[in-house]
């Protein structure tokens, strides 16, 4: 552990000494990856043949003539291979897994996106794959669990805690203890014990460099503003990445849930209710009581619902890099709704966040700047909450047809066999 | 701590460290469970402050933790109860937590608390020496044992470098994984004792895994105290809080 990752007071490597030489491992495999040209080049060749990279920056001409503000440009990561940006972290970390010779995968998963990205991977190079996810995201997330089990995944529901994401990672962690030889932990997001964070943010800012280019190509100009949702923060650091060193604000949009006031939400950085703490093997800002006990979160979107942040993202908020808000599920399902009736695009409901901040925002901006949402995965798999969201009484006959199909015995929808 | 030790190993073959979570199942069937147990004849106590994320623990302890936060655990509560069992009671105490719990209330304000109520020592198995810059200067301004773990995967050269932050003894994992999954106890953990042998002249502490006579009379000779966690509380959870002493009785008999 000669360099522990902090960014300013945040990170760390918070490690029980069983992980110590696997992270020095780890840390070894990723530092030599980095600095060897060729590796992101395979990368870079990699996301171009099997996940659509460069993804498009498209001009949303409609959201930005009704708002009548700042131009507004999306970012469609939604486009990737198996519809998120998790994509870019998970191949890059499977070429890494390849390079150390593993032969088995294991991974935590909030809204499922993840983890259908890490089974993808598995199938693709060959390796085993466990994936690990709260009791509470398997079931309203169906539809990611069905599709990891048909890549070969084992899903596991994980029974403990809140049995969301973050009883995910610990059970991960607990799988990882025990397998370290054969198995490498595809940490999902820009947090955890050194080198996760910089790790996962350096292949999630292909984001950014490819969105910088774009922008420059298509106005000649930076964007005024960009806008990320940070449930963890690695699809936020990989479009700030891009322009750190710019005159371009940087704004992550956290979950308000049922608001901040109501404490039914998962936002840390921009609320007040959470504070510096040590948990799943880093520093940062958790949503604790002052025990430090993890507390509860809320929100409609399984990817923001976390107690803790990238300590990258912890350590911007503190210097002032980043400004951090946070959008209602009420704004969230109100901005979805528009970005499909007025774009024809669909984001996740993750992403349908920064929309919903950077709705509120561009009206007072001038009409000669622009703006960049990330728009971080598509929002098909959201079907069935974004139909509760929306009340929607024929997708209720539909699952409710649906269902007396299934316990109707000699009734299904499915190849009839024999004759 | 080592002076303790080793004078207790001068009648026995080798001494008993047991752990309860604090809050329980309550924290009265914590005070019956510490009487029983060193009735019985334990040596030292681990006494854990339970953590909402217990990383390195097992199911067994993990739902313990989790039982305990529910049913009204908090720190405060947990030193009150350290306090009065080790007034109570002569052997040693030694808190067991996560970093966040002693990072929240202040490294300095807990260690100075902690030798306060007469708690000899704590064992965290989230703060590395690497990260530990705070917790160990606290400790060692109230004459407080840091507990480092040896693991299995740890390099001999490692192993030298935490031996130099440890005192009071080290607390060697007898295998990778969690908490109160099964260990093979073999050839294997006897060369790999020798190696944590060579590296410290504290005394050791064998864990993960041991909970049947066979496998304290296996350490016998190898280590200097032999752990006991998850199967207590298996034990607690089966029989009852007055089973316990029949339990270590049937151990150290």
């Amino acid at each position: 552990m000669k360099n522990r990752g902090y960014y300013g007071n945040y990170g760390g490597a918070y490690l029980p000494e069983i992980l110590i030489s696997t992270f020095d491992e780890l840390e070894r495999a990723f530092e030599t990856a980095r600095d060897d040209p060729s590796f992101r080049q395979e990368y870079a060749d990699l996301m171009a043949s099997y996940s659509c990279r460069p993804t498009p920056l498209t001009f949303a001409e409609n959201l930005t003539n009704l708002f009548g503000g700042a131009k507004i440009y999306i970012k469609r990561e939604d486009l990737n291979h198996t519809g998120a940006h998790k994509a870019n972290n998970v191949m890059g970390q499977g070429l890494l897994v390849k390079r150390m010779g593993k032969k088995r995968v294991i991974a935590e998963t909030g809204a499922g996106q993840h983890g259908v990205a890490t089974a993808t991977m598995a199938a693709k190079f060959g390796f085993d794959c466990t994936i690990y996810m709260g009791e509470v995201d398997v079931m309203r997330q169906r539809p990611n669990v069905f599709w990891m089990e048909q890549l070969g995944a084992a899903v596991v529901p994980v029974t403990d805690g809140t049995r969301i994401l973050k009883d995910a990672i610990n059970e991960a962690f607990r799988d990882w203890v025990t397998n370290m030889e054969t198995t490498h932990y595809v940490l999902g997001t820009a947090c955890g014990p050194h080198p996760f964070p910089a790790m996962v943010s350096w292949f999630q800012s292909i984001i950014g460099m490819e969105a910088r280019d774009q922008i420059l190509k298509i106005e000649g100009k930076l964007p005024k503003r960009v806008y990320a949702c940070v449930g963890g923060g690695s699809n936020a650091m990989g479009l700030f990445s891009g322009f750190m060193d710019d005159p371009v604000e940087l704004v992550g949009v956290e979950a308000g849930g049922r608001g901040i006031d109501s404490g039914m939400h998962a936002s840390r950085l921009c609320s007040r209710d959470a504070s510096p703490g040590i948990a799943q093997g880093y520093k940062t800002y958790f949503l604790q009581n002052s025990d430090g006990q993890m507390k509860e979160t809320h929100s409609i979107a399984a990817g923001l619902d976390y107690v803790g942040v990238s300590p990258i993202l912890s350590h911007m908020h503190e210097k002032g890099k980043a400004r951090f808000e946070s959008a209602t599920d009420k704004e969230v399902v109100e901005a979805l709704k528009l970005t499909m009736q007025k774009e024809g695009i669909i984001p996740a409901l993750e992403s349908a966040h920064a929309f919903a901040r950077a709705f509120l925002e561009v009206p007072s901006l001038s009409k000669d700047d622009v703006v960049i949402i990330n728009q971080s995965g598509r929002g098909d798999k959201d079907i069935f909450t974004v139909a509760d969201a929306f009340d929607d009484p024929k997708w209720k006959q539909f699952i409710i047809g649906k269902a007396k199909e299934y316990a109707t015995p000699g009734n299904c929808s499915g190849v009839p066999i024999g004759n | 701590m080592e002076t303790y030790i080793k004078n207790r190993l001068k009648t026995k073959e080798i001494l008993l460290m047991t752990h309860i979570v604090m809050g329980y199942p309550s924290f009265e069937d914590c005070h019956i469970i510490v009487k029983q147990m060193v009735d019985a004849g334990v040596d030292i106590m681990e006494l854990q402050i339970p953590f909402s994320e217990p990383m390195a623990d097992g199911p067994v302890i993990l739902k313990a933790n989790q039982t305990a936060l529910e049913r009204g655990s908090t720190v405060e509560k947990c030193f009150e109860f350290a306090r009065q069992v080790a007034q109570e009671f002569s052997i040693p105490f030694f808190f067991m937590t996560y970093a966040n719990i002693p990072y929240k209330y202040g490294m300095a304000d807990f260690a100075a608390r902690m030798a306060g109520i007469n708690v000899k020592g704590a064992i965290v198995p989230d703060l590395p020496p690497e990260e530990g810059d705070e917790y160990i200067r606290a400790m060692s301004q109230n004459n407080l044992h840091p507990i480092y773990i040896f693991s299995p995967e740890t390099s001999d050269h490692r192993l030298t470098y935490i031996s130099s932050f440890a005192s009071g003894f080290v607390y060697c994992l007898a295998r990778k994984g969690v908490t109160g999954k099964d260990t093979n106890f073999s050839d294997d953990l006897t060369g790999y004792l020798s190696r944590c042998r060579r590296a410290t002249r504290l005394p050791l502490a064998v864990g993960f895994g041991v909970k049947e006579r066979k496998d304290v009379d296996y350490l016998k000779g190898k280590a200097d105290i032999a752990v006991i966690g998850s199967q207590t509380i298996r034990v607690v959870e089966k029989s009852g809080p007055h089973a316990v002493g029949d339990f270590i009785g049937n151990i150290l008999a």
